[in-house]
């Protein structure tokens, strides 16, 4: 792939492992994501098993707390956030003209703090049972009265996994503002990347209360403070406020790359521009800036008075306007195009009929006196679920196959992506769109089992076969990503004539990037220069020597060392802890003191393989 | 392609439709969409309200998104550009301005009903107030002004409005008796108040609704609905002293019960105990809230509760430590805690 520049190295181990190369921990992050894909995938199909018929008891107690925890937690922490963080990082650098992110050693930090806090939330399994308290580690529940060593392993994975996802969002937001190519301003951003500038700004100011919200529970549980032992005069009640600060802007760093993804892949394939690029941004930012405070919507039963209830109510349902406006714009982009309908168009257009429905379940949720009812039961399950699979894990597909050339060289069948889509709608909605009746007839959510006879049988069944459903398409998928990566030829450059900047770069993407750094001279750059008949992007630079930054095992040591120090807090084995912290500190040191200023690509060997 | 958007279409018509048709608005006595109480009642015309409000800014995006993806789709060998339309002020200035008209109406019942349905802590004279605790995985039910303790059926007289206080004795749990009013947590620590009513009698399901632990799903509890005369009489029963047991069994069992039991429950509704108190016991819906009321399932549940519900830790198993006819007798006597 990469023989153009003699000076890469080639892909073994040691290469993956010292990467800080934003295009390859891309794809590590795709990697782990797809894999903890499958893992949480036959966690929710466990479940759906047990529920299928009533009084079942297949996995009952303990056992189904475990699966729906992890379910929750594996899903939106270990699929949804590195998938997203894959996209950000194969596709904003890119995107905006740069060759790296504007901090790489912290990007690999980052990669690597998430993978092995992702391994520590999973292999609780085999120490004495997974986390059991739902994906909200709700106290007291999570205290160590009630729950075993899972909630341990839990609560430290998070912690290590979310300060690599404030790197992420301090990197991004860095390079996006900072490493834009000339001519780039910010009102020329490509829609991805405006989300993602808003979705950095929520990771800084949603991650540090889940953080705080952690160490309290893991200081409670491993020190035996008291900040939620009622007993002692802690209040549970604050662990919710904290949790749902950060849970619910989670939700918007979550669906607001999927609203970028949809903005980049309905114009391209409607052969027209976004409609409205400043209402999308102001409608973007307003949704980050309102869905810094609406959290208590996810707290209306704890008993905060009508007045709470009423403001955060209103507060809420408001969000549907700039949500309305996006759902709209959408719409009036497709409106007399062109469009052609490839897999990652059929996924993206499905998104807006789905994300319409789940938006509003979601202004049904939002008001207090309705929400009585809904509030955890299922219509709850089936109204997330619309949102997370109907609208991001569907415009993730669609924008698996609208980069997958940039990223692998490589396409992904576009028929058998047709098949799979239809297994994915028909298996999506059998499984969810039932589930908002099971609510209102009376079944919680995070529950094992329910009574026969009582309404909820047929429905339940019903969601089971659509569960299975669901899957043949993920396994459809992994089949043709498996396909293409060992059946599959080196793409065209630009396969869907596209209009963004990522798109000028000829396929394979090389080490640095851009050759020579572009000028951008309108919005859809790539686009504009194609109407002006050029063939490529106009260089805003000479041809001449590209700084790059040298790869390096700090990142993983690093984080292998907060690792073995995790361990050591929860087994109560100091040396370990120490042993962790100064392996950690170790690194630290090293990369504080040493000088690296990186290496130079030789222009002379650039022109050769250009 | 177009006959694939038309197909799935049909397919949700045919969900909905079936939908409909098997559940219909679902169990009487469990189902939010067939209220039996002035709060339930509240929740679903707003429920109702929202859905019909929604349903038809949904009909507009659905309508609009139909056309776009049949009259746009690009025709075969037609490779030209279409005209290159970057936006339109006045249809953006009217999908911001009619949501926000839409959700300002909606805000005003959304204040009315909020209001309507909280409950402050000055219940007005004619209510009866009950106490209600979360346990692990049971529930303890007191009426101070009568001076009554029981646990999981909660009798209350129709046509009058309950005062409720609840609170948790350990993790969170969450009040819903689905057809009478919304869910309403239980917090250690602190007190939350609503308001409960039947219109009619029944016996109503009530659900714990935040996850508490293994047994979550099995902290169910009654919610008994009595013509009020019925309720006075029922007050009279609570309140007589247990009755002494006649066959020798039950008085073996009484025996083992005084040795074993009494320390945790009591049957006497005068006083509370630590665990659920068992006055009239024979007369429960349920057994542990979910399991039928007879012998074998109490003996299974007094030889180990786990097996009935998981994660029980707060009873300890008496297999071994009693012996299975103490158990037998036990059991007997326990089911014969009625008043005739």
């Amino acid at each position: 792939m990469s023989e153009h520049v003699p000076s890469i190295k080639k892909h073994g181990l040691m290469d993956w492992l010292t990467t800080v190369d934003h295009k390859k921990i891309a794809i590590m992050y795709l990697a782990t994501g797809a894999i903890y894909l499958v893992i949480g995938g036959i966690f929710a199909l466990l479940m759906r098993l047990q529920l299928a018929v009533p009084n079942n008891t297949l996995f009952v107690g303990s056992d189904f707390n475990q699966l729906l925890t992890m379910h929750g937690i594996v899903m939106i922490f270990f699929v949804a956030t590195p998938v997203i963080f894959g996209f950000w990082n194969a596709i904003i650098p890119l995107q905006v003209g740069a060759r790296d992110v504007a901090y790489p050693f912290l990007n690999a930090l980052g990669f690597w703090l998430f993978f092995f806090g992702a391994l520590l939330v999973n292999i609780s399994w085999f120490f004495g049972g997974a986390p059991e308290g739902g994906w909200t580690i709700y106290a007291p529940l999570a205290l160590s009265q009630y729950t075993g060593t899972g909630t341990d392993f839990l609560v430290l994975g998070l912690q290590l996994s979310g300060a690599g996802t404030i790197m992420n969002g301090i990197n991004f937001l860095a390079t996006i503002i900072n490493m834009r190519a000339p001519g780039l301003s910010m009102l020329r951003l490509p829609m991805f990347t405006w989300t993602s500038i808003v979705v950095s700004v929520l990771i800084l100011f949603a991650f540090p209360p889940l953080t705080i919200a952690l160490f309290l529970i893991f200081f409670d549980r491993i020190f035996g403070t008291n900040f939620f032992n009622v007993a002692a005069g802690g209040d549970p009640v604050i662990y919710e406020h904290l949790f749902w600060i950060f849970g619910h802007p989670e939700v918007y760093i979550l669906v607001l790359p999927a609203f970028g993804i949809l903005s980049e892949i309905l114009p391209v394939f409607s052969r027209k521009p976004l409609f409205g690029y400043h209402g999308m941004v102001i409608a973007t930012s307003t949704i980050g800036l309102l869905g810094m405070m609406v959290w208590v919507h996810h707290m209306f039963t704890v008993g905060l008075g009508p007045i709470a209830n009423s403001i955060f109510g209103i507060a809420t349902s408001a969000i549907a306007v700039p949500t309305g406006i996006k759902v709209f714009t959408w719409i009036f982009t497709m409106w007399r195009g062109k469009i052609r309908f490839t897999t990652s168009m059929l996924y993206a257009a499905s998104v807006i009929p789905n994300f319409v429905f789940a938006g509003v379940t979601g202004v049904m949720l939002a008001l207090p006196p309705g929400d009585f009812q809904f509030h955890d039961t299922y219509f709850v399950v089936g109204h997330f679920h619309y949102v997370i699979l109907g609208g991001i894990v569907a415009s993730l597909i669609a924008a698996a196959y609208y980069w997958w050339p940039i990223i692998f060289n490589r396409q992904l069948n576009e028929k058998v992506g047709k098949i799979n889509f239809w297994f994915y709608q028909i298996g999506f909605a059998l499984t969810f769109l039932v589930q908002h009746w099971m609510g209102p007839l009376g079944m919680p959510r995070r529950v094992f089992t329910y009574e026969g006879g009582r309404g909820l049988d047929t429905i339940n069944m019903i969601s089971t076969i659509g569960a299975f459903l669901m899957s043949v398409s993920v396994l459809v998928i992994v089949l043709s990503i498996v396909h293409a990566w060992f059946k599959g030829k080196p793409t065209q450059s630009d396969p869907w004539d596209a209009r963004t900047l990522e798109w000028s770069i000829k396929l394979p993407v090389p080490e640095y990037n851009f050759a020579q750094t572009p000028r951008v001279r309108a919005r859809d750059a790539f686009w504009y220069e194609k109407m002006a008949g050029n063939k490529e992007m106009v260089p805003a630079e000479p041809l001449g020597e590209i700084h790059m930054p040298s790869p390096s095992i700090l990142p993983f040591i690093m984080s292998v060392g907060f690792f073995i120090a995790s361990f050591g807090f929860i087994f109560h084995l100091l040396p370990i802890t120490l042993a962790g912290f100064a392996i950690a500190g170790v690194c630290m040191v090293i990369r504080s003191f040493k000088d690296d200023h990186g290496y130079h690509v030789n222009p002379n060997e650039l022109s050769e393989g250009v | 392609m177009r006959s694939g958007w038309k197909k799935r279409g049909h397919l949700f018509a045919l969900i909905a439709l079936v939908m409909l048709a098997v559940t219909g608005c679902g169990d009487p006595y469990l189902s939010t969409m067939q209220p039996k109480g002035e709060s339930a009642e509240i929740s679903l015309g707003f429920m109702k309200l929202s859905l019909f409000v929604m349903l038809f800014v949904m009909g507009v995006a659905y309508l609009l998104f139909a056309i776009a993806v049949i009259r746009f789709r690009r025709r075969k060998g037609d490779n030209s550009n279409p005209e290159q339309w970057e936006g339109n002020t006045k249809l953006e200035i009217i999908w911001t301005v009619i949501p926000i008209i839409i959700l300002a109406l909606l805000a005003i019942p959304t204040i009315q009903q909020t209001f309507a349905l909280a409950q402050d802590d000055n219940p007005s004279e004619d209510m009866l107030k009950v106490k209600v605790t979360a346990h692990q995985y049971w529930w303890e039910f007191e009426y101070p002004d009568l001076g009554i303790v029981t646990a999981q059926d909660l009798y209350i007289p129709t046509g009058q409005q309950v005062y409720v206080e609840l609170t948790s004795k350990d993790v969170l749990h969450s009040f819903w008796v689905p057809a009478l009013a919304g869910k309403l947590d239980t917090n250690p620590g602190e007190i939350n108040r609503m308001r409960l009513g039947a219109n009619e009698p029944g016996v109503y399901d009530g659900k714990c609704a935040e996850l508490c632990g293994p047994s979550h799903a099995l902290m169910d509890f009654k919610v008994v609905a009595l013509e009020p005369a019925d309720f006075e009489a029922w007050k009279e029963k609570m309140k007589k002293p247990a009755p002494a047991p006649t066959s020798d069994v039950a008085k073996q069992g009484e025996q083992v019960f005084q040795q074993s039991c009494l320390a945790c429950h009591g049957t006497d509704s005068q006083t509370k105990s630590i665990g659920p108190n068992l006055t009239n016991f024979g007369e429960r819906n349920e057994l542990a809230g979910v399991h039928e009321l007879n012998k074998d399932n109490l003996v299974k549940w007094i030889k180990n509760p786990s097996s009935l519900k998981p994660g029980v830790t707060n009873m300890p198993a008496f297999e071994g430590s009693i012996s299975d006819e103490d158990i037998s007798a036990l059991a007997e006597y326990l089911l014969q805690l009625k008043q005739e």
